[in-house]
């Protein structure tokens, strides 16, 4: 019983990562309708981004964090600008060919700069240890252990958790309640319609990169908080997982794309426990092929309705 | 003095001559109707006054001011809006944000009253307010998509086919809307497929053919023109 609700945690932990990165698909899938397939290799970017920042120019590491950030958003609007852009009219496959070409540049750029060998990520997270409710929880370690030491939580798992917990209340509110959430909203419904409110859809369209980008950043740090080995491939599998994720809840769905991400890491964890630890991710891609058998739009994919 | 002046427009899709030098006007105050057979070239022109494709030539204007260079998304803003062909409501969001998205470029504490204002100009669309815009009949979507053009108090509102694929009696309450619309003061540009009942609203008519206009004149000369009656009205 305990072992389960620490491998659900787990899974918790790292479908919320899983969750945060296929955000950034699924949004830009939505506006722009296209695979950025180079978005795995920007959170690569944003993790050796807060990395040099906090082992080379002693940055304390929420400043190394936000700077990653926003280097990642730079880089997003810049990769859409100069790459995507010119492409708006071209075929989805020279698109598809580009974002490709966009990922192995990323990656052999970061190998010229920080080299191909796995660097060592810092941690990020530091609890205070404490003795709380009488000896019920205690915190040491940078692990929080409860039920008499039987489960334990570490400071990174907890911080992942609840950062999704953030982003997702935030960007909801921010697609359903702000005037450019709104136009995001009908510039993937309906491009021309939204040119004709008065919508910028190219504008619209960078915000989209922005964002995703900055996304991205916060799902690197926190990826290799956990896991913390860095190298110019760090991005490439978390983010073909995360656009199955993105997939596995129906793609340009927001709620689909947190959905799948967290199902997916739970699926993904779950399957390494109990049933072979080299088949989580075999198992995590079965349970996709199921689901988008029984329901090819995703799990919250929309249907297009049509009314004349 | 006219609102809109279209002077020669060549508009064309790849290879394809759509638009072959199209001249006509809209006077302040008019409701201007273009009429003429399915694929005429009558929706390509519209569009392209709204911005949404480039003319290779000819010049048009609106207010004065060339309107050749300013992108879809500026037009508005310069008091024009059109209600697209098939209306394009967006169909995934609740009624009253399709209205809040004709508001786009107006000042944000200026769209509650008009939403209002339409309210109570389509009681319908009030009683549908938080329904999702796509589960709406056809006549509903129709008033929404002219109410949310409305939403940009436009000086010129351009109307595309606001009529097809309703049953008569809908039809007839789209063309009351566009009656009372006029009344209150607002231009307008219509496209019709009907031509009996756009004849019957208008001041002016133009008559496209294959990318041409071929026939202009006030409206109830061309209702009592043989030619009109005979290739349009169904005599």
């Amino acid at each position: 019983m305990i072992s389960l609700l620490s491998t659900l945690l787990n899974g918790l932990s790292l479908g919320s990562v899983y969750a945060i990165i296929a955000l950034g698909y699924t949004m830009v899938y939505g506006i722009a309708k296209m695979l950025n397939f180079a978005h795995g290799d920007v959170i690569m970017i944003g993790a050796y981004i807060s990395f040099s920042a906090i082992l080379y120019w002693n940055v304390p590491p929420i400043l190394g964090f936000l700077l990653a950030m926003l280097v990642c958003t730079v880089l997003g609007i810049v990769i859409e600008r100069l790459a995507y852009k010119p492409l708006r009219q071209a075929t989805s496959l020279a698109v598809l060919i580009t974002a490709i070409g966009i990922s192995y540049l990323l990656q052999n750029g970061a190998q010229l700069i920080w080299g191909a060998n796995t660097k060592a990520f810092p941690t990020m997270v530091s609890l205070p240890n404490a003795t709380l409710f009488g000896g019920s929880i205690t915190i040491s370690n940078n692990t929080i252990s409860l039920l008499g030491d039987q489960l334990k939580i570490s400071g990174n798992m907890l911080v992942t958790i609840l950062a999704c917990v953030v982003i997702m209340v935030a960007l909801t509110l921010f697609i359903n309640k702000t005037k450019m959430g709104k136009a995001m909203r009908c510039v993937s419904e309906d491009k021309g319609a939204a040119e004709l409110m008065g919508v910028d859809v190219n504008k619209t369209i960078s915000l989209t990169f922005a964002i995703g980008s900055a996304l991205a950043a916060v799902a690197g740090v926190l990826l290799c908080t956990s896991y913390p080995v860095l190298q110019p491939t760090t991005g490439a599998m978390p983010g073909i997982k995360a656009f199955t994720a993105a997939v596995f809840g129906g793609i340009g769905s927001i709620p689909g794309a947190m959905v799948g991400g967290i199902l997916l890491g739970i699926i993904e964890k779950l399957g390494q426990t109990y049933v072979s630890d080299q088949l989580g991710d075999a198992f995590a891609f079965a349970v996709l092929i199921i689901v988008l058998l029984v329901k090819p739009t995703g799990l919250m994919g929309k249907k297009v309705h049509e009314k004349v | 003095m006219s609102l809109l002046k279209v002077d020669d427009i060549h508009v064309y899709y790849g290879a394809i001559h759509a638009i072959k030098g199209v001249s006509f006007e809209v006077n302040e105050g008019e409701i201007v109707t273009l009429i003429g057979a399915n694929g005429a070239g009558k929706s390509t022109t519209l569009n392209t006054v709204a911005g949404l494709l480039k003319p290779r030539s000819g010049l048009i204007t609106f207010d004065g001011k060339p309107l050749n260079n300013v992108p879809a998304a500026k037009t508005v803003s310069l008091g024009m809006a059109l209600c697209p062909e098939g209306r394009r409501i967006f169909q995934q969001m609740t009624v009253k944000e399709n209205l809040e998205m004709g508001g786009y470029t107006r000042p944000a504490k200026e769209v509650p009253a008009s939403i209002e204002e339409m309210f109570e100009r389509f009681p319908r669309l009030k009683e549908r307010e938080k329904q999702i815009a796509g589960t709406l009949s056809g006549g509903e979507q129709q008033m929404l998509a002219i109410a949310r053009a409305m939403m940009s108090k436009p000086r010129l509102l351009m109307l595309d086919e606001p009529s097809m694929g309703l049953a008569p009696i809908l039809v007839e309450q789209i063309f009351d809307i566009i009656k009372e619309l006029h009344a209150a003061g607002v231009t307008i540009l219509l496209i019709e497929q009907n031509a009996q009942a756009a004849l019957s609203v208008a001041d002016r008519a133009y008559v496209m053919e294959t990318g041409n206009i071929t026939m202009e004149g006030p409206a109830d000369e061309l209702l009592h023109n043989d030619d009109v009656r005979k290739a349009y009205l169904g005599d």
